[in-house]
């Protein structure tokens, strides 16, 4: 089976090239990309995609996604988690481990990627814990979960409070080039925090969360990092100091890399005030301000922040509609991810169009070491196409939850078609069923 | 005159005009309670529902007594804090009431925006009696009322609140109100329990009561809880009192005629000696009379239909 | 609502002399003031009020107690307009019990005032009887009531309106009515 996509202009950041062309694929590879205008007319055997006036770019990759399964498959599951993922344009997801029970060993990993195949229409790579349950106390098998299939470890949505257990984490898993994902939050300092600490939840009368929750594990996972020649990769990055901390130790030849999520620079806390206490504006960290989304628009623009990740969250109605004490943290990203790039970077020049799209392919996959997000001749074809002009208010979701604040919200350039290993899985923002 | 919103959520979201109609009306209820029958017909056949999330006598009493001068028929629901996490919803609950078709809800709860929520679940007014750490308006225009009863205006006035500030929705609604209204609000507390950026809400934030005690026309004292000290807000409670507790000799160059405020409940020898919750200067009986009044013409104002402007009324 | 001036049915020589009047006929009816108070319903019916005491007490030389009533709290209509009247004091610094009251206001119409103010005296305490005085009644009632004192008969329809200006609070005394647009 062959797939031609046609007169798309082809963006593959990895390759520095931008131009119009054609891709023909090939039992799920890449075999050709050519300058030469075809015409449109139908060849047997061959399915052929119009991209006209739209960009055809590698498959995108989202390194921070929460799946839910296993243990909370009421709010989302690999299937329907892979759905929403194909409906955002994302052709690859990796999935975070703190699940219940917590991915922390062979089986757990191996739960997720034989799920995955059967049931999952987007590659999934397992990231599999730091320390067992996550629980900041003894390392998992981080040497056999690697030998299964996961790609970092991270014990993500929290932090490992004890410095002695990082140090070792970076340490060990060097051994297998496996990068540490760290949330970054001192917990005591951000104990019982509901919202960034500030004029809004003195107003507000919510408990803050000092900006320093952040910055201090951001200089204490790069200090550890250099100390060990460990591997540190700061998950979610949202304040304009972690982006000043970070840069600085790039500088200096750290082995450090970042990732922020949309929210990070669309979104100010004042949108908590505005919305009157509407717990989608609850998450962790929590929403900054102006200055913070200006660093980190900057840091995105001169390269401090490697990659865009979602932090895809989801939460029932019934979870969310409570008092914002109560409410969980998170909110749903894989399906706004795109139009918020596009809405609030890209059209809003604080970064190229390519710029963007390499935090959302080359970015991840250097960091994760995937052999994924380009489009050279011979890579998986694995490829998203995008209608950077199309214009479509936020209401419906794939996924199984809807806590998005970006609801109602008009937004700009959406995936129209995603393809993984050279099959159709989305089109139209419709997933295709075979 | 009507109040704009058909809730009454936090001091914030009123503009001058209304707090003013809000004390002004006031005055007539107060004057209800010399009378012999205290009660007037205005809400007759209107329902108030108190939903009461934490304990509270005093505003609890004041809500009800005011909706029963009023004529209003109340009834009161406790839910306890644990029934918060394990329980019904809040959102469910509310929608029962509703569905009871009450025409108030008197909501207290121990978590800041849980009035919004009501609010945006319910058609009934909504009449926050303290949210969390947020607002308790009631209570910010009753300490008005209750100063400007003393004082001729609020524009001006020197006002200190003092205490613990970050946990206090009594701080909050007296901010917004007071400088609303023109008057120059302080803050006092140990450092600890000053909430972030609240020079913002336009105050003067001070660490020593002695310093400012002399240009004071008004000194409102927070009730100070034992658990803070739990917590490591202070080290002990005894240095609180010593350092922040209100005493007569703290008062020695202090305003003859400067007015001692407290929401109640005290804890006498704590935060305030009783020597200065019984000296001349202290009105804090006096705020209780006044909280019902203050309550009655929130109620008052809050009520009415929709059916325009009265006819048959015009001589 | 926008009224349009129809014209002045009562000048400010009228209205003296129309006062006076009153003031006689409810010492001649009422056999004395011994046992009288006066209650002006808020707002204009307090003026009125204070303007026929005055006369009476000039004539009587005695003094002759003087209340005011706002009777909104006592309404029917509380709980249906849109907007809520502004409440006003009432202020009645005597016993009303065992006295003989009259309840002053400015025009009658339909009744309504009145009954508010009925019930509204009998929280006060128990008088010995109520009589109705009103400067203007302009017919239209809606409930069983009737002036025992009246200023001026006005029969106008539920299209107009009729207003006595006062000079406290206008510019000078006059009965003017009003059509209603």
């Amino acid at each position: 089976m062959k797939l031609l996509i046609l007169n798309g202009i082809v963006c593959d950041p990895a390759n520095k090239f931008e131009k119009k062309a054609n891709i023909l694929i090939e039992n799920g590879k890449i075999v050709n990309i050519s300058l030469k205008p075809e015409s449109k007319k139908r060849k047997s055997n061959i399915k052929v995609i119009d991209a006209n006036g739209k960009f055809v770019v590698p498959g995108l990759i989202d390194m921070h996604t929460h799946l839910r399964e296993p243990g909370r498959e009421d709010e989302e599951t690999i299937k329907t988690g892979t759905r929403a993922a194909a409906v955002g344009g994302f052709t690859t997801i990796c999935s975070m481990p703190n699940t219940q029970p917590v991915i922390d060993s062979v089986s757990g990993v191996k739960f997720i990627l034989s799920t995955a195949s059967n049931e999952g229409i987007v590659n999934v790579f397992p990231i599999g814990a730091i320390t067992k349950g996550s629980n900041g106390l003894e390392l998992a098998e981080i040497g056999k979960m690697k030998g299964a299939g996961i790609i970092a470890i991270s014990d993500d949505g929290k932090s490992v409070m004890n410095s002695i257990i990082m140090r070792r984490a970076l340490e060990y898993s060097k051994m297998f080039g496996l990068p540490v994902i760290s949330h970054c939050e001192d917990m005591n300092l951000s104990a019982n925090g509901e919202i960034n600490e500030g004029y809004i939840s003195t107003v507000l009368g919510l408990k803050g969360i000092p900006r320093q929750a952040e910055e201090i594990m951001v200089e204490r996972d790069i200090a550890l990092a250099e100390l060990t020649g460990g591997r540190i990769h700061i998950a979610h990055m949202s304040t304009e100091r972690s982006v000043e901390i970070v840069r600085n130790s790039k500088k200096r030849g750290i082995k450090v890399t970042a990732e922020t999520a949309p929210h990070y620079f669309s979104l100010t806390d004042e949108e908590i005030k505005n919305t009157d206490y509407n717990t989608n504006t609850k998450m962790n960290p929590p929403l900054r301000t102006k200055a913070d989304i200006n660093a980190i628009c900057k840091g995105l623009a001169d390269g401090t922040i490697d990659c865009i990740a979602s932090d895809h969250a989801p939460h029932l109605a019934e979870e969310k509609e409570q008092e914002f004490r109560v409410a969980p943290f998170g909110i749903i990203g894989l399906e706004t991810m795109v139009p918020l790039i596009i809405t609030k970077l890209v059209n809003e020049k604080v970064i190229s169009f390519r710029e963007a799209i390499s935090k959302i392919t080359c970015g991840p996959a250097k960091v994760l070491g995937l052999n994924k997000g380009t489009l050279s001749v011979g890579s998986d074809a694995d490829i998203t196409i995008i209608d950077l002009k199309q214009t479509k208010t936020i209401e419906k979701f794939e996924s199984k939850c809807k806590n998005s604040p970006f609801i109602g919200q008009k937004l700009t350039g959406f995936a129209t078609t995603t393809i993984v290993s050279g099959i159709v899985v989305m089109n139209g923002g419709q997933i295709v069923s075979d | 005159m009507k109040l704009k919103q058909k809730d009454l959520l936090g001091l914030e979201y009123l503009s001058k005009e209304e707090i003013e109609l809000i004390i002004q009306t006031a005055k007539p209820f107060k004057n209800l309670f010399t009378r012999t029958v205290k009660k007037v017909p205005t809400l007759r056949g209107k329902t108030v529902v108190l939903l009461f999330y934490e304990p509270s006598t005093r505003t609890r009493t004041s809500f009800e007594l005011a909706a029963k001068r009023l004529s209003a028929d109340t009834i009161g629901i406790s839910v306890s804090a644990s029934s918060v996490v394990k329980g019904e919803s809040l959102i469910d609950t509310v929608k029962t009431i509703e569905a009871m078709k009450a025409d108030f809800v008197v909501l207290r709860h121990g978590m800041s925006g849980a009035a919004h929520i009501v609010s945006k679940t319910i058609s009934a007014s909504v009449i926050n009696a303290g949210d969390g750490m947020h607002e308790h308006p009631t209570q910010g225009l009753l300490d008005i009322f209750t100063i400007l009863e003393k004082k001729e205006k609020i524009k001006g006035l020197n006002v200190a609140i003092i205490g613990d500030i970050l946990h206090s929705r009594v701080a909050r609604s007296n901010i917004w109100g007071l400088n609303k209204l023109g008057a120059n609000v302080f803050v006092v507390g140990p450092a600890t329990l000053i909430p972030a950026e609240i020079e913002k809400l336009n105050v003067e934030v001070h660490h020593n009561i002695e310093k400012i005690m002399h240009k004071l026309d008004v000194i409102n004292i927070l009730r100070i809880q034992r658990e803070r000290q739990e917590q490591n807000l202070f080290p002990t409670f005894e240095e609180y009192s010593e350092i922040f507790g209100i005493n007569s000799y703290k008062l020695r160059n202090a305003k003859n005629d400067i007015v001692i405020m407290h929401p109640g409940p005290m804890n006498r020898g704590a935060e305030i000696s009783s020597e200065v919750a019984e000296s001349k200067n202290s009105v804090i009986t006096e705020q209780v009379t006044n909280g019902i009044a203050i309550r009655m013409s929130v109620l008052y104002l809050l009520a009415g239909g929709d059916g325009g402007e009265s006819e048959t009324f015009n001589s | 609502m926008k009224s349009i001036p129809k014209k002045v049915i009562m000048t400010d020589k009228e209205m003296s002399i129309t006062l006076k009047r009153l003031a006689h006929e409810i010492i001649e009816r009422l056999h004395g003031v011994n046992n009288l108070v006066f209650i002006g319903i808020q707002t204009r019916g307090v003026f009125i009020a204070k303007r026929v005491v005055s006369i009476i007490e000039n004539i009587t030389n005695k003094t002759i107690p003087c209340g005011t009533l706002d009777i909104t709290l006592y309404r029917d209509d509380v709980n249906h307009i849109s907007k809520q009247p502004v409440v006003q004091e009432t202020e009645i610094p005597f016993d009303i019990t065992g006295k003989d009251i009259v309840l002053v206001d400015d025009v009658l119409y339909t009744g309504r005032t009145i009954r508010a103010a009925l019930d509204e005296l009998i929280d006060f305490g128990r008088p010995r009887t109520i009589k109705l005085a009103v400067f203007i009644d302009r017919g239209g009632r809606e409930l069983p009531i009737q002036p025992d004192f009246v200023g001026l008969n006005y029969p106008i329809s539920k299209k107009e309106r009729i207003s006595v200006d006062l000079k406290e609070f206008d510019e000078k005394d006059k009965v003017i009515v009003y059509n209603k647009e």
